[in-house]
């Protein structure tokens, strides 16, 4: 039995939220039900309308929480919605899978209740992100975003919301959560009712996700060291390097933190980088720089996602408006040197080595910082030594040859595009690659007796699952009217969604085929 | 022993005597002979402990009374911060608390509905809706249902069935006409006249065992008392606050009404309290002489913070929406029970949470709730109609609980009808 003060110190909004866990328990009950065919209908029509609100919640979020880029949140919104609909299409997470050969019936099993908690960094993104996983496998989600992104955040979850109910989904398969806070959370993630936790945000949200009693996927944080070796191209590397810092001012954390370069080819490749875009700092410049963005012992969250303009503005160096990189040189990778930290901002910390193997070293101790388990970045032609980096620095994706905010991040690589970069054992986390559908799903077998003589019969067809036949759940109209009646009078019809705006569907249609043509074709696999 | 702080009984034995001797005798010695031995003792959910410890799911409800289910943490924890400054009031004086509930009940009501009065309880709410159609219209018939159910006081007591007021000399039958319920042609006889004061309406008729209105029926009543000037009063006690998916059972009939009363589930089942919501038009008498109704206990403040929790949560959309998934399934449950026993388990009456199970046999319900009660479920049967089981599901629950309710049901239907059965061949 609760004690009455333990509930007399539910602080408000947690008591709702508990309410939107169980609504959420009875809408992935009717979803686990669903059949193939009305899953991609439903999470087609939710990435065709994310995706047509792609700018508009790119706008909203930079505007909310000042962080990033308009136009590349556009690209991963983008990403996020049809991007990921377009990667997963033919990944069938739902029809039983028959094993003739061993005997195995595998029947997917849904994790039921989502609970995603979304950084303010990556704010609408991963709520598409999160939001088309959850639906691509039958589960329902609660969104609980980052309190600095939650207007935006909130709004993209009820248009998708009402787009998946308008393409058939039962109701209350998207909701969110108006008013994070700290203790809501914590009630959220602790509540038996929450099936798993996906959080994506700093530490202690990760660590409590761990600690809540409830399964959970959360992720450490990154800091990427880059290491550019004499084998190089060295135009290439410094294009992409920059570009990536750039990208989004660097909120992903995928983006490449320190540059560790060999001595032999550091001046050619800075003098590149510099055509590119960015401003190598002098050593004051460095030291305004540092005492700025680390001056109470913290990296200054003011930075954060800024411009590399503003922030050398603010720091007293002095750069061009159209400097989009800062690259800030140091000696050593220790942990007291704050630019050997993460700094989700486009300053790149700069650091030569006498030699490739040296190189691996200060990568490792870049790691050693933070984002164990995380990503790093090799430009390198020398299969051996790309080798030797992968063995020996201890993270889980190394990317090659390319940016790493979109290579790590399975944007501009054949990883599984994802907002969620699973750090492994090393990294304290439970998931070891990309955050991806198929971990939102577990498996029934059917195992049948090994002995020969025991025969398996055939399973072609056998599929539990079925179209919904109507709104789910049904209206519930008075029995002896349901032959008269099904749907609610219409003074009782819930107000029509914002979800189309002005545009009809066809339309919506055509706008995001034309974006995803232009705008994201080398960034969407197929 | 057992000792509940302020009394204890020494057994349930002990406990059943003294019910007897200082409280109702004939109503203890009824649930005995019903095979129900019920003593509730501790409640939490929508479960109830006897005071042996067995647990029991509630599908009763109090009628409506424990839609949130038992001891609500939300109302509870609404209630007790509110008595660290709020007590019962003074109700003679514009109340903090008074004012705020009666605004969020016009806030949730159907259009048309903008004044508030209060009563402690169903019948004096009852009352109350009767006397403010007399004062309106200047008449003072008012045409009910037969076996109608709006609760036993004065007034109220005369539009419901003759069991009741008979008994204490209160029939009134000309001023209490009674039609038959789903009867136009009867309603517009009683109508004709133009000396109606008012026709009140259980939205589902309760006690009589939830017949349903054909579609239709409600509205027409509706046009007939436009036709022939008298008030429309919805009974919703039992049918509002969410239960048939909506907030107020009556909104989906498209009707508003002149006046509407709720009581029961109105506070969570914490603290008594009833509401008489009226159009402008009905709501004369608060203009003109506002002391016409007095009750010291109406409207107490306290009952007014929990009710104005309980109407917060039942209004939420998540709950509008867990109504019609708990709704879908336990209909779909039933559905697949009965067809196990087609020609025991007969029909199932239902709109949103609000249902009533038909048997084949004229005490049947008693059965099914003895045999309920041995598997671990509280429902009862419908006083003014036996055959029918009154099955009322909490708005609240999860899927886990509804399926156990449904697993529990199906087994307790299928022992009664081997008991009525086996009886009848041995009868026979
Ligand atoms: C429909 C209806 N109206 C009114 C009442 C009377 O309420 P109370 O018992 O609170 O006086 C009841 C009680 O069962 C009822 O079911």
């Amino acid at each position: 039995m609760p004690q009455p003060l333990e509930y007399l110190a539910e602080p408000a909004g947690v008591p709702r939220a508990r309410q939107m866990l169980q609504q959420a328990q009875w809408a992935a009950r009717a979803f686990a039900g669903y059949d193939r065919a009305s899953v991609l209908r439903i999470a087609e029509a939710v990435a065709d309308a994310a995706a047509a609100k792609a700018r508009h919640y790119a706008e909203w979020a930079v505007r909310e929480t000042g962080f990033g880029v308009v136009e590349h949140k556009v690209v991963k919104n983008e990403a996020c919605s049809r991007g990921i609909f377009q990667t997963y299409r033919d990944t069938d997470l739902v029809t039983p899978r028959v094993d003739a050969s061993r005997k195995l019936v595998s029947v997917p099993r849904p994790a039921g209740v989502v609970l995603a908690l979304t950084p303010s960094t990556n704010p609408v993104a991963t709520v598409y992100f999160k939001t088309m996983l959850a639906l691509l496998t039958r589960n329902a989600v609660v969104i609980s975003p980052h309190p600095m992104a939650k207007e935006c955040c909130a709004d993209a979850a009820r248009m998708m919301a009402a787009a998946a109910v308008a393409a058939g989904a039962p109701e209350g398969v998207i909701q969110v959560v108006d008013e994070p806070s700290v203790p809501l959370i914590n009630a959220l993630m602790t509540d038996e009712r929450t099936s798993v936790i996906v959080a994506t945000g700093g530490t202690p949200v990760v660590r409590s996700a761990y600690s809540s009693g409830n399964p959970a996927i959360g992720v450490g944080p990154g800091n990427v060291p880059v290491l550019v070796d004499a084998s190089a191209d060295l135009a290439a590397a410094a294009k992409r390097i920059v570009a990536s810092k750039a990208f989004d001012n660097s909120v992903l954390c995928t983006n490449e933190s320190v540059l560790i370069v060999e001595e032999s080819v550091a001046d050619r490749l800075l003098a590149a980088m510099k055509r590119e875009g960015a401003l190598l700092l002098d050593s004051d410049g460095a030291r305004r720089l540092r005492e700025y963005m680390f001056g109470n012992g913290h990296l200054n969250t003011e930075v954060v996602g800024k411009p590399a303009a503003w922030i050398a503005d603010r720091a007293g160096v002095r750069a061009g408006a159209k400097t989009t990189v800062l690259l800030a040189p140091f000696d050593l990778v220790v942990p007291e040197e704050p630019l050997a930290h993460e700094k989700l901002s486009p300053v790149l910390g700069v650091v030569r080595v006498p030699s490739a193997a040296r190189g691996i070293d200060a990568a490792r101790a870049v790691v050693r910082i933070a984002g164990a388990g995380h990503s790093a970045a090799i430009h390198s032609s020398d299969p051996a030594t790309i080798m030797a980096y992968a063995a020996s620095v201890p993270v889980l994706r190394v990317s090659v040859n390319v940016g790493n905010s979109t290579g790590s991040s399975g944007l501009e690589t054949n990883l599984a595009p994802t907002m969620t970069v699973g750090t492994g054992f090393v990294g304290r986390s439970s998931l070891g690659a990309n955050l991806e559908p198929k971990n939102l799903v577990n498996w029934t077998q059917i195992a049948y007796n090994a002995d020969p003589r025991e025969v398996m019969p055939s399973f072609t067809g056998i599929v539990p699952w079925a179209a919904p036949r109507g709104p789910v759940p049904p209206y519930p109209v008075a029995s002896n009217a349901a032959g008269v009646l099904k749907a609610p009078p219409a003074t009782l019809q819930p107000a029509a969604s914002d979800l189309a705006g002005t545009a009809t569907a066809d339309e919506l249609r055509e706008h995001v085929r034309r974006l995803i043509v232009e705008e994201l074709s080398h960034f969407v696999k197929n | 022993m057992h000792d509940y702080g302020a009394f204890s009984y020494a057994s349930k034995d002990e406990m059943i005597g003294k019910s007897k001797e200082f409280w109702n005798p004939d109503k203890t010695q009824f649930w005995q002979d019903s095979g129900v031995d019920l003593v509730i003792d501790r409640r939490e959910g929508y479960y109830l402990w006897d005071m042996h410890g067995r647990r029991l799911i509630d599908v009763h409800l109090n009628g409506g009374t424990y839609n949130l289910g038992h001891r609500n943490p939300e109302v509870v924890a609404a209630v007790t911060a509110a008595m660290g400054h709020f007590d019962i009031g003074n109700h003679h004086f514009p109340s903090l608390a008074r004012t705020a509930l009666a605004e969020a009940l016009i806030k949730s009501a159907p259009a048309g509905l903008t004044k508030v009065a209060y009563g402690s309880g169903g019948g004096e709410a009852i009352d109350i809706a009767l006397k403010t159609a007399r004062h309106t219209t200047q008449k003072r018939k008012i045409v009910s249902i037969v076996k109608a159910y709006h609760g036993h006081t004065g007034l109220a007591v005369g539009a419901g069935d003759q069991r009741f007021s008979e008994l204490f000399l209160s029939d009134r039958p000309e001023e209490f006409p009674q039609v038959p319920f789903n009867d136009l042609d009867a309603m517009e006889q009683a109508l004709r006249g133009r000396d109606v004061a008012a026709v009140i309406m259980e939205t589902i008729p309760a006690t009589y065992g939830f017949p349903l209105p054909e579609p239709g029926y409600l509205e027409a009543v509706k046009a007939l008392c436009e036709r022939y000037d008298a008030l429309y009063i919805a009974d919703e006690v039992q049918t509002g606050l969410m239960r048939t998916g909506e907030m107020w059972g009556i909104t989906k009939h498209g009707i508003s009404p002149d006046i509407l009363v709720t009581g029961k589930g109105i506070s969570g089942g914490i603290y008594p309290i009833s509401a008489v919501l009226m159009s402008e038009r009905a709501a004369g008498w608060l203009r003109e002489d506002g002391f016409g109704h007095m009750s010291t206990f109406g409207g107490a403040e306290l009952g007014c913070i929990a009710a104005l929790k309980t109407l917060e949560i039942c209004g939420r959309p998540e709950v509008r929406t867990m109504v019609h998934y708990i709704s879908d399934l336990m209909q779909s449950g039933l559905a697949d029970i009965q067809r196990d026993y087609p020609d025991w388990f007969t029909g199932v009456r239902a709109n949103g949470v609000v249902m009533g199970l038909e048997f084949n046999h004229p005490q049947g319900a008693k059965y099914v709730m003895k045999h309920l009660y041995e598997t671990g479920v509280w429902a009862i049967f419908s006083t003014l109609d036996p055959t029918v089981l009154q099955f009322k599901p909490g708005i609240l629950l999860t899927p886990a609980l509804a399926e156990e309710i449904l697993d529990r049901t199906e087994v307790a239907i299928g022992k009664a009808c081997a008991e009525v059965r086996g009886r009848g061949r041995r009868v026979r």
